[in-house]
């Protein structure tokens, strides 16, 4: 068994202990000790059973807490130390594990981290590697985050929409340390679309799949950030493609568009074309029309913009803009994209090293401050 | 011993060379110096004295607390005299000498027409959290 099929179990082991009669925080507690321990052990000594080693290796663990507990307090232990062997994990335990570990009151960094640990069955470690965090600060964080739930029963539905919102964060935050979170939010997306019968789910799902087959060419050899129009397509992974138009097509067919089909859709489009000069910026255009009515934000609008200018031409887009703030994340950018087209080379330049300074993250700001050299060295008319 | 090299946006003894924003370079110019950044990030990491390096945003503001049950006050943008740092690089390294002989190598990043910036560079021991040796 590997480290992925040890981590699926977590979710379901978690539930088989709250069904016993722990509470969530020492059940999530217990099973992220065993977690650990199998982590430790499994490689020279697999179990038979993994999934009842998990069980009575994180109940165990849990007593072993309970007791402890229970001393300090100078109370009785209160909680069956040989259970019966109760009902047999249930999915909805996953399902509703994926809904309180992304419930509406914790703050989204909590969540996001909760989710990874109870219901990824990620370690503390692994996880405050990928957030360039302590270990500490990150155990201090998932300890806070479930007090901000004790109480909370593991017995209903939540919000499908935030633990939507939540899975896409984790897909967004990329690489880091040795884990590969876009990975692991395509699995566990995968997961909840086996657990639900969403068509946004759905969608997530393919977005994530059509973001994901085009890793390989955003970056070059030297790490500098590619822009989709100069991308190698011979590096896109056709297969993720075709699994996420097809997942897109499923959910479409059902006739409840939502913000993540209508984003996959035009995510597909891109995936469609052959080269940048195909792709079919009308329908683009359409899409992010379709969009603004589900959800009107201005990261709509700026992206709608730049899809009117490849549509339309650039002073269409730059009109599409207009009405934007300045001081919306990358609009500066997609101005002087638009500017360098309508020919404006030095407006273009300008705002390009704008947008160098404005930049959120190192590649973003190389990328555009090297736009910004290029676009001032271009011949003039 | 750590070492923190910080570089600035601006500020420190007058400029070895006098050069313009990145964005005027060609280029060409602005693909060595990053190329050259990255591969002496690399050989730090190549030689175990590597710590951390992070870059800064040009904005930000200086804030200070103004009493109970007020909010803090701020005091940004920065002015465009005041100095301003840009980013930092932490080494572990056995001396000073090799800490200044790194920000030496650092500070010669190829900048327009490929000669060294010369840029300067700031080089600061951080202090240890425990006492250096038992007396």
């Amino acid at each position: 068994m590997n480290e992925a099929e040890l981590r699926e179990l977590v979710p379901a082991v978690i539930g088989v202990l709250v069904r016993r009669g722990a509470d969530f925080a020492s059940a999530e507690d217990a099973v992220q000790e065993a977690l650990i321990r199998a982590l430790d052990t499994w490689p020279h000594d697999p179990p038979r059973e993994p999934r009842a080693w998990l069980v009575a290796t994180g109940w165990r663990k849990f007593l072993d807490a309970a007791r402890s507990e229970a001393s300090r307090r100078g109370r009785e232990l209160t909680v069956e130390v040989e259970p019966a062997p109760g009902p047999a994990p249930s999915a909805d335990d996953t399902l509703r594990l994926y809904f309180l570990c992304a419930h509406p009151v914790l703050p989204a960094t909590s969540a996001v981290a909760l989710t990874l640990r109870a219901v990824g069955g990620l370690t503390t470690r692994q996880i405050a590697a990928a957030h360039l965090v302590p270990e500490a600060t990150m155990a201090q964080r998932i300890s806070r985050a479930k007090r901000g739930i004790a109480g909370r029963a593991l017995d209903r539905p939540g919000d499908l929409g935030t633990v939507l919102r939540v899975l896409y964060l984790v897909f967004n935050e990329g690489y880091g340390g040795d884990l590969d979170l876009a990975a692991e939010a395509i699995r566990l997306t995968r997961q909840l679309d086996a657990l639900t019968d969403e068509p946004e789910v759905a969608g997530l799902l393919a977005l994530m799949l059509l973001h994901h087959a085009r890793r390989d060419s955003r970056t070059d050899a030297e790490g500098r950030l590619v822009p989709l129009a100069d991308q190698d397509r011979t590096l896109w992974d056709t297969g993720l493609i075709a699994e996420g138009v097809a997942i897109l097509q499923t959910a479409l067919a059902r006739d409840r568009l939502g913000e993540y089909q209508a984003q996959a859709a035009i995510a597909a489009l891109h995936a469609d074309a052959g080269t940048a000069a195909a792709t079919d910026w009308t329908q683009i255009v359409e899409w992010y029309d379709e969009l603004l009515l589900i959800t009107d934000s201005p990261v709509v609008r700026l992206n709608r913009a730049v899809a009117v200018g490849e549509a339309d031409g650039p002073h269409a887009g730059l009109a599409a803009l207009a009405g934007l703030s300045p001081d919306l994340p990358r609009r500066a950018a997609a101005a002087a994209y638009l500017h360098e087209r309508a020919g404006d080379l030095d407006r273009a330049a300008d705002l390009y090293a704008q947008a160098a300074r404005a930049a959120a993250s190192v590649p973003e700001r190389d990328h555009l401050t090297r736009e910004a050299a290029r676009v001032r060295h271009l011949p003039r008319p | 011993m750590k070492y923190l090299i910080l570089k600035h946006y601006r500020g420190g003894p007058p400029p070895a060379v006098e050069y313009g924003p990145m964005d005027g370079w060609t280029p060409e110019e602005v693909d060595a110096h990053l190329r050259y950044m990255r591969a002496f990030l690399d050989r730090l990491r190549e030689r175990g004295e590597f710590v951390d390096t992070r870059a800064l945003a040009p904005e930000g503001a200086f804030v200070r607390f103004d009493g109970e049950g007020r909010p803090p006050v701020t005091d940004g943008p920065f002015a465009e005299t005041k100095d301003l740092v840009a980013g930092w690089c932490v080494v572990d390294v056995p001396s000073w000498d090799r800490a200044v002989e790194l920000a030496g190598e650092l500070s010669a990043a190829p900048g327009p027409g490929g000669e060294p910036l010369r840029e300067w560079l700031e080089v600061r021991p951080l202090l240890g959290e425990t006492p250096a040796a038992p007396r």
